[in-house]
Formats: structure tokens, sequence, C-alpha cells
């Protein structure tokens, strides 16, 4: 016990070898593969340049402020469209210090999901909330996945489907409450 | 090319995009043979991290075989079989000149305080991921190594990320002979961590999880000592009482942002975004470990602030340590505990999806349906 100087003793080096494959392969700490943390080697990397030649940046591509120019190499998956784009954009303003730059990101997140579900639609393909959602698999296995289990998150997974369908289901009430509202002033 | 893509949270769908063409004389365009839903995809999935955007292909635990190479690429050939490492990173910079090849700065335009993943949000990069059948893999003459011939391909893709993310965790814990070492979650970097704090000498290993078939698995798979904390009043208190009141020596989080055990921390993290996670496990490891403890964080977070309880690790003294694992790095020593049979990575795979059925992949994971603990998606032939 802590009260007093000793710990208790551990398995021995034979018992622990005897019983599980592998035991101490990597026991001296000066021979891990990530010891020191830093470890200066640069022509260990495969890298054959000094700083690597510039990526043709064929739009205007959104940067952290705190780099001091847009690094050589980005990515170039969904650039910035739409009004979550000018969200997005606006949240580069800040630096990765502030929740504004964070908090704006999320918000443009949330607006970005409603401009695809309403793009999809206007494209004829409208999302799937039964196939893109992967929901089909609780017919098979849901029950018996949570009945009689000592799972902890069964008592918030109920939230999961108002996530997804609720903001739907409010912006049903909305719509029918805007055209209820719109015939009541037409009378 | 067919592509997993995002289309708000919890629903992803398959779909024709572009194929991805070379942009840099060393990018290197791979045809995906085999990937991987990573836990961390759930935060991606679940709409927790900033820049999330509709239309990306998500994945940075892919393998397949090179398709194109750019015009100053010296090191693969087309036709090459390849794992590549899910950091993406220029092997020049400050960090990577020192082996920190996931902190590289050359290559996220969008954020310093995170290098780049692939397909992992704008605030990894912005590049699409491997859950496709073709990716772009910029700085092939760095990230991407040529499959040993002996290589299963499962191995080999968990390789690029769990399995090597696992085997980090336990190094960054400083285990000394005869540890007592505490792993918070059993999903696949968690009995990775397990197994390979066996490796680094420690003399207990105890994984804590509430989902008992993952439990099972590590009991089997990284002989590990196994509660569930849904059977205990207070898990911290367990832990002090049957380590004889120390608490362990080095504590590992495996869990990170999603972690459950708390409902406000959960709801507050993971639902509605108030805090860049759930940090459940990481303060049961900080209140659970002897003063003068290391802890490892190997569980991802999100960007923003969360509620961690730091005065009681100043108080104890705790040593935190943490960092996305740099990949490659690890390699070169993992082959050799898998060749010497210290170490199967596929034994913990539990599903092979077809891409074209990847949402019920998404699903299932996320719900943990099925006994479901490292799912494949399968894009090749």
């Amino acid at each position: 016990m802590p009260y007093t100087a000793n710990k208790p003793e551990p398995a021995t080096r034979e018992q622990l070898q005897a019983r599980i494959p592998g035991w101490g392969v990597d026991l001296d700490p000066s021979d891990r593969p990530s010891v020191p943390r830093e470890h200066f080697d640069p022509n260990g990397t495969g890298a054959h340049w000094e700083f690597p030649e510039r990526q043709p940046e064929h739009e205007p591509r959104e940067r952290s402020i705190e780099h001091k120019f847009l690094t050589p190499v980005f990515g170039t998956s969904v650039p910035l469209r739409g009004v979550s784009g000018a969200i997005r954009r606006y949240a580069y303003r800040y630096s990765e210090a502030r929740a504004a730059h964070w908090l704006l990101l999320l918000a443009g997140d949330r607006v970005n999901a409603w401009e695809a579900h309403l793009g999809s639609i206007a494209k004829g393909r409208p999302d799937n909330p039964i196939t893109e959602t992967g929901v089909r698999t609780e017919l098979r296995h849901g029950l018996i996945a949570r009945v009689g289990r000592k799972r902890a998150d069964v008592n918030h997974q109920w939230i999961d489907p108002i996530v997804v369908a609720g903001p739907w289901v409010l912006a049903g009430v909305g719509a029918v409450a805007a055209v209820r509202a719109l015939r009541r002033r037409g009378r | 090319m067919r592509a997993m893509v995002y289309r708000g949270p919890y629903k992803v769908r398959v779909e024709e995009k572009d194929r991805p063409g070379i942009e840099h004389p060393n990018d290197a365009i791979v045809r995906v043979q085999l990937a991987a839903i990573c836990g961390s995809d759930l935060h991606l999935y679940h709409g927790m991290m900033p820049d999330t955007r509709v239309g990306m292909t998500f994945g940075h635990e892919f393998i397949g075989v090179v398709e194109e190479v750019g015009s100053s690429v010296e090191r693969l050939q087309v036709g090459d079989r390849v794992m590549v490492p899910a950091n993406i990173y220029c092997g020049s910079c400050f960090y990577c000149t020192r082996g920190l090849y996931s902190n590289c700065h050359n290559v996220n335009a969008n954020a310093t305080a995170v290098g780049a993943l692939y397909g992992y949000s704008h605030t990894a990069g912005g590049y699409d991921g491997g859950q496709a059948e073709y990716v772009r893999v910029p700085f092939a003459d760095v990230g991407p190594t040529v499959i040993p011939d002996w290589m299963d391909d499962e191995d080999a893709v968990l390789l690029t990320d769990a399995t090597a993310t696992g085997y980090f965790g336990a190094q960054l814990g400083d285990i000394a002979e005869g540890d007592t070492v505490v792993v918070f979650g059993a999903g696949p970097v968690g009995l990775f961590a397990a197994k390979s704090a066996w490796f680094m000498g420690a003399g207990r290993v105890i994984v804590i999880d509430h989902l008992d078939y993952r439990l099972e698995k590590a009991r089997t798979f990284a002989h590990a000592e196994t509660y569930n904390f849904t059977e205990y009043d207070d898990i911290v208190v367990h832990l002090k009482r049957i380590t004889d009141w120390f608490g362990a020596d080095v504590a590992i989080d495996a869990a990170g942002a999603e972690a459950d055990g708390n409902f406000i921390q959960h709801v507050t993290g993971t639902k509605l975004k108030l805090q860049g996670g759930s940090p459940v496990a990481l303060n049961w490891a900080i209140d659970s470990v002897r003063k003068g403890a290391t802890i490892s964080v190997m569980g991802a977070y999100g960007p923003i602030f969360s509620a961690v309880k730091f005065g009681d690790a100043m108080n104890k003294g705790l040593t935190l340590r943490m960092n996305q694992a740099p990949m490659k790095r690890q390699w070169p020593r993992l082959f050799e505990h898998i060749q010497a049979g210290h170490l199967k990575p596929s034994d913990i795979v539990t599903h092979r999806i077809p891409l074209e059925h990847i949402a019920d992949g998404y699903h299932l994971f996320s719900a943990k349906l099925d006994n479901c603990i490292k799912p494949l998606v399968v894009v090749g032939d």
C-alpha cells in the first residue's frame, strides 16, 4: 500500500514469458522506435528536396492565418462553395486559438448539410435516410446487441434519431405552419 | 470512380466521383484494394470535427496498387503494392526530419495544430481518403511502402493506423518492467496498446470498457485483465482497490472523444458539440493512476476545449504524453513482431464489408452492433 515504502511484487519474468507471447521484446526503453521523441535524420525519410516544389493553386485556397504562407502541398477535396463556403471563409479570418474559428466552422458544417439535402432534392436524387444511415442493420442486430447487455451507450443512443431526423421534422412543421398562416392571411 | 461520400451527420453513401489526378510532381495515384473504417472516422461521421464538408471521402487506413506516379517520384513504380500510412507528410520540414511525421508543417494549409491525414476533414488538410476506388497519395517517395511478400493484406491495412497507434501509445506510457498498465477502451487501438504494453515489460495489463464482447477480445487477444465499468459504482475506486490502493503506474486513453460513462459529458461533447469531445476516459485515467504516473493519450479529440481535470493531474504530478502516431516510424519493429509471431493484427477484424454497403458498415461500427470491433472495406476484387 502507498502508506508504506513498498509496492506489491509483480509476477516474475519467467511467469510472464510463459503466459504472454512476446513479453519483454521491447523491454529496453532506449530501443523503442519512438525513443527519443525527436530523432534528427534528414536523410532517412525519402525526401529528396530541401523544401517541396509548390503544388499549383488553381483557385484561391483558404488557409490558417497561423501559417506564413499556403503550404506547398494541400488537399483539393470539396472547395468552398455557397453559404456554407462563405461562413467557412469567414471562420478562417480567426486563428485556431479563437473559439470563433471552430464554432463558425461547425456552423458552416450544419449549413452545408442542409445545402446538400436541398440540392439533392433539386437534382432529382434526394438523400435516402434509410440507406445512407445504414439503419437497416438495426433490424437484424439492434435488439440482440442491446437487450440484456450492460452497455453505457444505450442511455444516449435514443438521441441519435432526433439528431438525424429532428431538423427535418421541425422544418416540416415550420413549413406547414407557414402555409397555414399564409392561407389565413389570404382569407 | 466509386467512392464513399459524406452527406451530413450520420449519413454516407457511395456515388460516382471524378478519379483523382496528379496535382504535384511527387504525387502517386493508388488503386485501393482494401480499406478500413477507423474509430476516429466515427467522429467525422457524427459531425464532431469542424470543417467536415459534404462530398468528402473518408478513409485513412488503406492499401492498394500504384496506378500512376508524378514526374519526380523515384521510389515507387506503377504496379507496386503499397501500404500507405494515415499521415500525409513531406519528409523535409523541421518536424519530419526529427521523426514527428504526424506533425508535418508543409501539408495542412487549414491548421497548424494538426498535421494532415487522408480523408479526415479540412481541419486535417482537406485530402480525400481511401474508402474509394482511387486515391491521391502526396509525397509518394516518403509515405507509402511496398508491402512485403510475406505480409497478409489485412495485417498491412491495420498497420497503416490502428496497430501502429496502439503500439505508439504504449511507448508514450514509458512503461518500465513490472508496471501496472490500465487501458481505457477495448476498441482496436486499445487492444493493440494492451498487447504492446506486454512487449515493453508490463507486469499487469488491465482493460476497461462497457462492451462485454470487446472485453472478451481483450482477454483472448491481449491477455488482459478486464472490467466492465457499468458493473461498478465508481470505476476509479475499483481500480484503486485492485492495485492495493496505489492506482496504475501507466494509463492509456484509447477511447477519446466519444467515451461513455458520464451522460452529461457524452451529450455535451458528442451530441451538442459544446466540447471537443467527452473526456470521461481521460478524467478516469487522471484520477485512477498513482501519483507520479504517466498518461498516454491516444484517443482523438476535437480542437475545441474539453472539460479535463487538469487540477488533479497537476496535484498528482502526472506526466501527460500524447500525439497523433507517426505510423511509418513504428513499421520496421512491428514487421519484426509480426514475423516473429508475437502479433497478428488481423485477429481483431470482425467485418469485411463491400464498398457499396459502406453505410451499413458505418452504422454497425457506430452503434456497436453484431459484436463489431474492426470493419474492413473491400474495394478491389
